[in-house]
């Protein structure tokens, strides 16, 4: 294969990778870390690095779309940055402490859960219509969103803003120490604990998980795991991926999106498992 | 079967009056209005990153193969393995990128657009507190200064 053929083919499957990632809020990795190992027989440190760029890609691309649509939760976003950061950052130093294989085996198990959770709750629609939760009354974070979907504007309450905290900083710790399941958990803290719409839970993961990756990209950077000719054809492929992505979003119902999370998550599971096992 | 068509427009003129109780809580200046100037700087920024990101990278790329024949071939026997593999040589470090770009090599101009691309994030937090300031929202304001010193602490403590 030539320089040529693999920058092009890479390229169009990150565009695969970017519009799955902006519909889910996951971010491209869940993709581009197997096809890089598996298809190319890349290693897996650049696999790693070019992952890092792919979500910061994804995040980029979809949310300058979800943000100006109000799909994305601007102030909730915002605000759970502040624990995702600071979990990224203590994941930067216990990294060489915590078994990776038990950590990889753990999250397997605890994304398997929230995906039957997910599962169990994706008839759930209505949003709640008030909330007693003091920050989230404090710093406003309620919003409301059109869904061209059902065209009407849908309004939503936000609750359990502590709980959303932790499960952040989780996030956080384990984007740091693994490189990959950042988005598979903030979407769940959202959606399920927090109660904010399917739709908006995934436009706001997007808008947050490019801050979560640029706060480890230095390190991959620093560290040589950011190669060129890997990270171009990523990045163009993904910027494009995620703008369509953001555009289908738009259409599809939050029962859909919940199912396609379920099935993502699944596979993240799987491969988080062998990663435990295997090594 | 995509109402892509509807843009930005759409959600604003839906929302006038469509959320009561929403802006009233608390904080003075959560107001409605503050939030669509920040959702749209924040968006503005976003866009004009990952614009010129692409652009560079794009750039750089075209300059890469132009620069090497033996790249542009669909077959023959020049391979990617020799640019991807554990011993390939890349910039990774400022000095080095400073020393690829002077001698006017694609690689270098390529990592300058991914570097822009990974600041993208940080320049709109950085957006965020100035216009979270501007609408008089101190909480919030506060909020993002945090995840900013964060962001840029962890690139301090990359280099050590």
């Amino acid at each position: 294969m030539t320089p040529l053929d693999f920058v092009v083919s890479l390229a169009l499957i990150s565009v695969v990778a970017g519009a799955l990632g902006a519909l889910v809020g996951l971010g491209g990795g869940v993709v581009i870390v197997p096809v890089l190992t598996i298809l190319y027989g890349i290693n897996i440190r650049l696999a790693i690095g070019a992952s890092i760029v792919s979500v910061i890609a994804t995040s980029s691309g979809a949310a300058a779309a979800y943000v100006r649509e109000r799909m994305a939760n601007l102030r909730v976003g915002m605000f759970l940055e502040v624990a995702t950061t600071t979990g990224a950052l203590s994941g930067a130093f216990l990294t060489t402490v915590l078994p990776a294989r038990l950590l990889f085996v753990f999250f397997a198990a605890v994304l398997g859960y929230s995906a039957l959770a997910t599962f169990k709750r994706r008839h759930r629609a209505a949003p709640l219509s008030a909330s007693n939760d003091r920050i989230a009354n404090a710093l406003s974070l309620h919003g409301s969103y059109y869904d061209p979907a059902e065209r009407r504007e849908i309004a939503y309450h936000v609750v359990r803003t502590r709980l959303g905290l932790t499960l952040m900083y989780v996030a956080g710790l384990v984007s740091a120490l693994l490189g990959i399941g950042s988005g598979a958990l903030k979407v769940p803290a959202m959606d399920g604990a927090m109660r904010l719409p399917m739709k908006v839970s995934t436009a706001t993961s997007n808008f947050m998980i490019g801050v979560t990756a640029a706060a480890s990209a230095g390190v991959y950077f620093m560290r040589g795991q950011i190669d060129p000719i890997i990270a171009a054809p990523v990045a163009v492929g993904i910027l494009a991926g995620a703008t369509i992505g953001a555009r289908v979003l738009n259409s599809v119902t939050s029962a859909t999106i919940r199912i396609v999370f379920v099935v993502v998550l699944v596979a993240i599971s799987l491969e988080m498992l062998q990663k435990g096992i295997a090594g | 079967m995509i109402s892509a068509s509807r843009g930005s427009s759409a959600p604003i003129r839906a929302r006038a009056g469509a959320s009561p109780g929403l802006g009233e809580i608390g904080i003075g200046d959560g107001s409605d209005a503050a939030l669509r100037r920040i959702e749209l700087a924040v968006s503005w920024v976003l866009r004009v990153g990952v614009g010129v990101s692409v652009l560079v990278i794009a750039a750089g790329l075209a300059i890469m193969f132009a620069r090497h024949d033996g790249y542009l071939a669909i077959t023959g026997h020049a391979s990617y393995r020799g640019l991807t593999g554990a011993h390939s040589r890349f910039p990774h470090s400022l000095a080095g990128l400073a020393h690829t770009l002077a001698r006017g090599r694609g690689q270098g101009i390529v990592v300058v657009g991914v570097v822009i691309l990974i600041l993208t994030p940080v320049l709109r937090v950085g957006v965020g507190v100035v216009s979270f300031l501007v609408e008089h929202d101190l909480p919030m304001a506060l909020i993002t200064l945090y995840v900013l010193a964060v962001l840029v602490g962890s690139f301090f403590l990359a280099q050590s």
